[in-house]
């Protein structure tokens, strides 16, 4: 009888015991998590957490101090450049390892494998390995491994983040671990390169070719320039206006180019893409000289716009060694500072918005995909079949071809199995090999132009507008990276993959980039904009954002005796520059006859607005809702059968269609019998605005944030929203303040290369990644308000600084 | 009394268990104590019980204080228990509490068999 009882109650024990160990569907193992000594409560940092440390690890070759400001901002003084690199890479570790892991998972497509068997989590990861990312990463390291500086400086990094996980007890892993329940794998630098290809997938991704493809069938090639020109009128661009360009390097169209690419419809399915980049992937960044401020010497300002998220994309600090003294952002994962300023330069990033990524259409000879038809024979594919593991299910073979162009992201198996869909082969600049490393290893070190110019051409891709100041007085800008060749027209749509003739024929020679040096003006503005005008001699086209430019220029010309604090404010205006030109032209076709009282209430708060989009904007939100209704009016019939997407024109090429052509044929609804003008569509589109804006109205979010409702979301999105947080700011993709409702200004810089270097900083997050910190969020409400933290360059001398509130100290045994 | 000790017990061994075993070496320390202590079934379960609740009870409450319930609001939120943090130590200290009691008992079961 007992012992009936006691295998009862053992059973029962064991039971308990295993099912309080196990994750259920989105639950953590409920005993592991909560247990205090081992689960979440041990990320519950004490308020008075002590970082002081004496470490010893015997790859070390000297010693490394490593000195903590009020804000956890370290600040790494190493005897050599490769201790330097392993405590970066230790610290990294330390306060980010669980979104450095889950990153490079994410880009190697390995979500399956943590998040578990989620149908659109498997093809995501499924898209990412067929359009090479893991391949990309690897002619990465390739190139990383045979160049005996970077590898040396890779190796050191990976040994420093290995440093911290060998040393990791279950009961330090970050939260993230525990609520899913998995551990860290060891770190490589294939990792490293996997964050870099990331980078390049949100940067560089963005292309159009699939949706234009299909939009083909519908609108002639010819009216492409109508909705989506190369220029725009009102372009500022990088390079001012005037800049002489070299004579070009040319790219032959093929003969047959009219009939079987521009002009060719087929009735083949077309894929799309899954992953695509935020749009507004953008940024900011300006240079003033000497002649335009008021100290005399000149400001490096810089704002990179990505997705705002927990923690933070960025971690600051500063690296000095007897080769370099260097203190900015950087990217936790990989080795250097990537946005900075040194004890000579400064130099930020923006991104270059180029289209560096095409597909090429392929004829297989069989399902097997073995080969497949190129220069009037069959040729071998390289088949690579990739194993993707699943959490809790089997795992999952995939089979990827490899041909002359790239990877063949799409067939018959993937995404849907639909039968006649089209093989499409993808061509991205970042598969080829590069070495973006070694390029902010020297700019960490550049102390002039010309080592600043030297130092950048290793960056291909993502390919960036590096803006440039030194101390003695230089400004400059380059928009760098590795751009193909093209003819006029070429990679906008998928291209035939039958042979070498639509092919990129080279790339543009690097000296020929879009940049200038010194110019008469005193300032130079890089915010996604087109590099250069028309006579650049190149068909260069991209994901261009125009407005922002055109608003900082307009402010930096009439500035004079600019100091740090204007450009603060400058980062923060939100002035909404498209508005003030199609104000006047809304205003102009509205029919105010035809409107009620509700909707001349907000038309006259509409005409009394200031046209700032701040957070508590109504103006703003009258003018976002009225807008878009307009837009819907305009392409809407025209565009909206064409399935799955077609590419709405952006708002600057509206704007500038209406106001060259108060007729233009796409204002007629064709769905309709009558001929709609400029005047039925704009007040039309006002009455329907205004019913939505009365429905804001009543429901408390006519304000501009309100309606907008700004997040910084943790990396794991809405599972996560607890560790999440509202920023109550105005702003928009469009405007200098870049905040949308996910996405915005990840780091705001402002250098002043005085003798004594004036530099200022501030991101929305903290320097830590554990929820359970003080230092999770601490600097987002000072983002919100526009403030900044004044920068410490500290010096050796300075160890005894009240700044300094705690010390890890490194050596060997 | 008895019970007052296998209680204190069973929360210094559990401790104990903490810093060397996963987070089952509580049942581990229930289930010895009641193994060496004679009680009777109910009491063991208690005292399994309690010892285990005390202690994660009073470990979660006090860094809880310590980190200013930074973290148990955000994990109380996503549990979801409204963001109190009382709440969660409470569901934190019988969720082990319930592991020590079927742990003691089963100690108290096996102590049992060998008095036949």
């Amino acid at each position: 009888m007992r012992i009936v009882a006691f295998i009862v109650s053992l059973v029962i024990t064991v039971v308990l015991i295993y099912a309080l160990n196990k994750k259920w569907g989105s639950i953590p193992p409920l005993g592991k998590f909560l247990s205090p000594q081992h689960g979440f409560w041990q990320n519950a940092e004490p308020e008075n957490a002590d970082f002081n440390a004496n470490l010893k690890f015997s790859n070390l070759k000297g010693k490394v101090n490593v000195y903590f400001d009020e804000r956890l901002v370290p600040h790494v003084f190493a005897d050599n450049d490769e201790d330097l690199y392993f405590v970066q890479g230790y610290i990294h570790a330390k306060f980010r390892l669980w979104q450095m892991e889950f990153q490079t998972m994410y880009a190697a497509g390995r979500l399956s494998e943590v998040l578990g068997n989620n149908p659109l989590l498997i093809k995501v990861d499924r898209e990412t390995r067929r359009s090479g990312m893991v391949y990309a990463a690897q002619n990465e390291l390739e190139m990383i491994e045979k160049n005996p500086l970077s590898k040396k400086f890779a190796d050191a990094y990976t040994a420093g983040v290995n440093a911290y996980i060998e040393t990791l007890s279950k009961a330090d892993l970050p939260v993230e671990y525990k609520l899913l329940d998995y551990k860290p794998e060891k770190w490589n630098n294939l990792k490293i390169a996997l964050l870099v290809k990331q980078m390049s997938r949100t940067l560089s991704g963005n292309v159009d070719d699939l949706e234009l493809t299909i939009e083909k069938k519908f609108i002639p090639f010819s009216e492409f320039n109508i909705l989506y020109p190369q220029v725009p009128d009102s372009l500022e661009p990088i390079v001012p206006k005037g800049t002489p360009f070299d004579p070009p390097v040319l790219a032959i169209k093929p003969a047959n180019a009219d009939s079987v690419y521009f002009g060719k419809v087929d009735s083949m399915m077309i894929a799309t893409e899954i992953i695509k980049p935020d749009k507004n992937n953008g940024s900011n960044n300006w240079v003033v000289a000497g002649s335009k401020t008021k100290s005399g010497a000149p400001i490096v300002c810089n704002d990179p716009h990505l997705d705002l998220t927990f923690p933070s994309i960025w971690y600051e600090m500063q690296l000095n060694s007897p080769t370099c003294n260097v203190y900015g952002a950087s990217l936790p994962g990989a080795p250097c500072i990537v946005i900075g300023f040194n004890d000579s330069i400064a130099w930020g990033v923006t991104n270059a918005q180029r289209d560096v990524k095409d597909f090429y259409e392929i004829k297989f000879k069989d399902d097997s995909k073995k080969q497949y038809w190129f220069n009037g024979q069959w040729a071998d594919a390289k088949i690579h079949i990739d194993t993707i593991k699943v959490r809790g299910a089997a795992d999952i073979f995939d089979t990827v071809a490899y041909t002359v162009f790239g990877p063949v992201m799409y067939d018959k198996s993937f995404p849907d199995s639909i039968n006649e869909a089209k093989a499409i082969a993808c061509r991205w600049t970042a598969h080829d090999p590069s070495n973006e490393g070694l390029a902010l290893y020297y700019l960490n070190r550049a102390a002039n132009y010309n080592e600043y110019v030297e130092a950048i051409k290793h960056f291909e891709c993502p390919a960036q507008n590096f803006v440039f100041g030194a101390k003695n007085g230089d400004i400059a800008i380059w928009q760098q990276g590795k751009f193909p060749l093209r003819w006029y027209g070429q990679g906008l749509m998928i291209m035939p993959g039958e042979d070498t003739s639509y092919q990129w024929q080279g790339f543009i020679p690097q000296e020929q980039n879009p940049h200038a040096f010194n110019p008469a003006q005193g300032y130079l503005v890089s915010a996604n904009q087109r590099p250069a005008d028309s006579t650049y001699p190149y068909f260069i086209p991209g994901n261009y954002i125009n407005a922002r430019a055109i608003a900082i220029n307009k402010f930096l010309r009439g500035m004079q005796n600019i100091t740090p604090q204007d450009m603060m404010k400058l980062q923060n205006n939100t002035f909404n520059v498209t508005a003030e030109d199609a104000r006047p032209l809304l205003l102009k076709y509205v029919n105010e006859q035809a409107l009620n009282a509700e909707e001349k209430k907000y038309l006259e708060k509409f005409k009394n607005w200031n046209l700032m989009a701040d957070a508590n904007s109504v103006g703003q939100t009258i003018y976002y809702t009225w807008w878009n209704l307009l837009a819907e009016n305009i392409w809407n019939d025209e565009l909206s059968k064409i399935k799955p997407a077609a590419v709405l024109p952006n708002q600057q090429t509206m704007l500038e269609a209406l106001l060259r052509d108060s007729a233009l044929k796409y204002i007629d609804n064709i769905n309709t019998p009558e001929k709609e003008t400029l005047y039925d569509i704009i007040t039309s589109s006002f009455k329907k605005a205004s019913e939505k804006l009365l429905n804001y109205e009543k429901l408390g979010k006519l304000e501009w944030t309100k309606y907008k409702q700004p997040r910084i979301y943790h990396l794991l999105r809405t599972s996560l929203m607890p560790f999440s947080r509202a920023i109550p700011v105005g702003g928009n993709g469009d405007i200098i303040n870049a905040t949308t409702t996910t996405h915005g200004p990840s780091w705001r810089m402002i250098v002043q290369l005085t003798q004594n270097t004036e530099a200022y900083a501030v991101y929305p997050g903290g320097q830590s990644g554990n929820p359970g910190s003080r230092f999770y969020d601490n600097f987002v409400d000072d983002w919100v308000n526009g403030k900044y933290y004044s920068l410490w360059m500290m010096k050796r001398s300075e160890t005894g600084d009240a700044r300094v509130k705690w010390t890890m100290n490194f050596g060997n045994e | 009394m008895k019970l007052f000790i296998s209680v204190i017990l069973i929360a210094l061994l559990a401790f104990v268990s903490g810093l060397f075993l996963p987070w089952w070496g509580i049942a581990i320390a229930a289930f010895l104590v009641c193994l060496l202590i004679p009680m009777r079934v109910g009491k063991a379960f208690l005292s399994g019980f309690l010892g285990v609740f005390v202690l994660w009870a009073l470990l979660a409450f006090w860094m809880d204080m310590k980190n200013q319930h930074l973290l148990s609001k955000k994990i109380a939120e996503l549990f979801p228990l409204g963001g109190s943090s009382i709440l969660l130590i409470l569901v934190t200290a019988f969720i082990g509490a319930l592991v020590g009691g079927f742990a003691g008992m089963t100690g108290s079961f096996l102590r049992g068999r060998r008095q036949f």
